[in-house]
């Protein structure tokens, strides 16, 4: 039979991000996929090593725009692993909060999402009208629905206002009934069970082989997860537990998500019930030369940051790995094989970002690094003034 | 007001494209769709191709491989089309200005009737600015 491409993106309108893939079809059967990103690289990591260790939080915020939390966590904690220090109990409350009102809002969004490219829209809209309660619980809390910027190395930026606390929390007990009539919907919903079911299998060797992070591998059954295996934050303190099913469909993902809502749910309520009195940031005078890794549970996995600092106000080197990064490769054991019609909820089932996976390195088809960083500053330096000389901009 | 003005004023048909932007406008104008602001009400739908759209909405600081394929976008939107920025990166490039790969802002690329600042903007400014926009356009 003959093969036949079929070009997805870059801009699909399923999509609201861009990127391309590429589908080799034989008839129904898809034989094999590409990937190809890069349509939202804006060079973070550059931007980020030329600004201060406090500004570049907001930096690492614009990441991704879902993700707005996990990486200023992982960032502030690469910082904070360069030198020996404590931030405050109460920074380490509120960071966890916010944290997990992220995973909440995260989900829902996913959910949503997976809805509406299965052509669902009920799913969508009711997820996303759960979504809209969630963001005001975080407006209240931060004073912005998505940004945050309550990170700053050593602590928190903002305070949590005792008169909110009683707010936030009849909020989010107000949302918990339709939450959970939402979860049964979904859950014994016959069409989902129809079209989710035994599709997009990743087996727990594959998820292992492939390194996959987050709900992806534990929708196969690794049981991995950073708030468990290197607690941060207060994740040691509070009780609740890794959602791991076995089958490795997109219908566990899905469900691996939707019961992971309520366990965030618990650990922001025990966090509001012991949060302590005190200090929320611990003054960083400065920071000085050495080097620090942080890493966090995201919504979507593991999210890894790395900074060198020599000494001065600015980070000399700042790597960022998102967890899309790893759970990519993942398509190519998931999507063979699988039909045309299932390849959108496919490639949403592992909830990716390609604004977070955006890095770059230049090689060629031997695989041998063209340029390293040094040189790739030195082009884009020469191509951007050659630009705004063309633009008259001198 | 030509004819063909007129009918795009009564139900924009608005097609939503990233040129490298964080996500996060894109997310608030899906939101705009879904129940708690529900632009549906104004005649506001998301088009599913770009040969249908009225109005373009443009997130993000336009990178180099992007700011291509925006052109060529452009020049199959049916006009007359509206094009709108959406957040602060459209506008002034907010915080990647100094970015290498963010050279120029999305007005020397393409035509821009509107920006609506914010990063993100609330859905609320995203509405506010599309109904201003058409009220405009509207009056001549």
């Amino acid at each position: 039979m003959g093969r036949s491409v079929i070009p997805i993106g870059p801009y699909h309108p399923l999509q609201e991000e861009p990127e391309l893939f590429t589908l080799t079809v034989e008839g129904e059967r898809i034989v094999e996929v590409d990937v190809r990103i890069g349509y939202n690289h804006r060079g973070i990591e550059k931007l980020s090593e030329s600004k201060s260790f406090d500004n570049s939080t907001f930096v690492v915020e614009r990441i991704c725009g879902i993700c707005s939390t996990s990486h200023p966590f992982a960032y502030v904690r690469a910082v904070e692993d360069i030198f020996p220090m404590e931030v405050p109990d109460r920074a380490k409350y509120i960071r966890t909060i916010i944290a997990e009102g992220e995973r909440i809002h995260s989900h829902l969004l996913w959910l949503g999402l997976a809805g509406h490219f299965l052509g669902y829209n009920t799913v969508y809209m009711w997820a996303w009208k759960l979504r809209e309660e969630i963001l005001d619980v975080m407006e209240i809390l931060s004073g912005n629905r998505n940004n945050y910027a309550m990170f700053t190395p050593g602590g928190v930026r903002r305070d949590i206002r005792p008169q909110d606390i009683p707010v936030v929390l009849a909020k989010i007990d107000s949302i918990v009934p339709t939450l959970e009539m939402l979860r049964d919907a979904i859950l014994d919903d016959p069409v989902l069970h129809a079209r989710l079911k035994g599709v997009g299998v990743l087996t727990k060797e594959k998820a292992i082989e492939f390194s996959a992070l987050g709900p992806t591998s534990r929708a196969s059954g690794v049981a991995r997860d950073v708030r468990k295996d290197s607690p941060y934050g207060v994740y040691d303190r509070v009780d609740w537990k890794m959602i791991v099913t076995s089958n490795g469909d997109v219908f566990d993902k899905a469900v691996v998500r939707i019961l992971e809502m309520f366990e965030s749910i618990g650990i922001v309520r025990q966090c509001f019930e012991a949060l302590p009195e005190g200090p929320i940031n611990a003054g960083i005078e400065s920071i000085p030369p050495g080097e620090g890794i942080g890493h966090i549970e995201a919504p979507r996995g593991e999210t890894f940051h790395y900074v060198r600092s020599d000494g001065t106000n600015r980070a000399i080197r700042h790597k960022v790995r998102a967890p899309t990064f790893m759970n990519l490769p993942t398509y190519k054991a998931t999507i063979v094989g699988e039909t045309i019609s299932d390849a959108t909820i496919i490639l949403a089932s592992i909830d990716p970002c390609y604004c977070c996976t955006e890095r770059m390195a230049v090689r060629n088809h031997r695989g041998r690094l063209l340029y390293d960083g040094e040189a790739l500053v030195e082009l884009s330096r020469a191509k951007t003034e050659n630009l705004k000389r063309r633009m008259g901009r001198t | 007001m030509s004819l063909k003005l007129k009918a795009l004023l009564k139900s924009p048909w608005v097609f939503h494209l990233s040129t490298g932007s964080c996500n996060n406008c894109d997310i608030e104008t899906l939101d705009c769709l879904t129940p708690r602001f529900d632009v549906e009400r104004f005649g506001i739908l998301l088009a599913g191709s770009i040969k249908h759209a009225d109005v373009l909405l443009v997130s993000g600081s336009c990178n180099r491989m992007s700011a291509e394929k925006l052109k060529t976008l452009y020049e199959q939107v049916p006009k007359p089309c509206l094009v709108v920025g959406i957040g602060t990166c459209t506008g002034s490039r907010g915080i990647f200005i100094d970015s290498y790969n963010c050279p120029v802002p999305l007005d020397k690329i393409i035509p821009v009737d509107a920006y609506i600042p914010g990063c993100p903007p609330k859905p609320e400014a995203i509405i506010a600015g599309v109904v201003k926009l058409i009220e405009k356009v509207g009056k001549g």
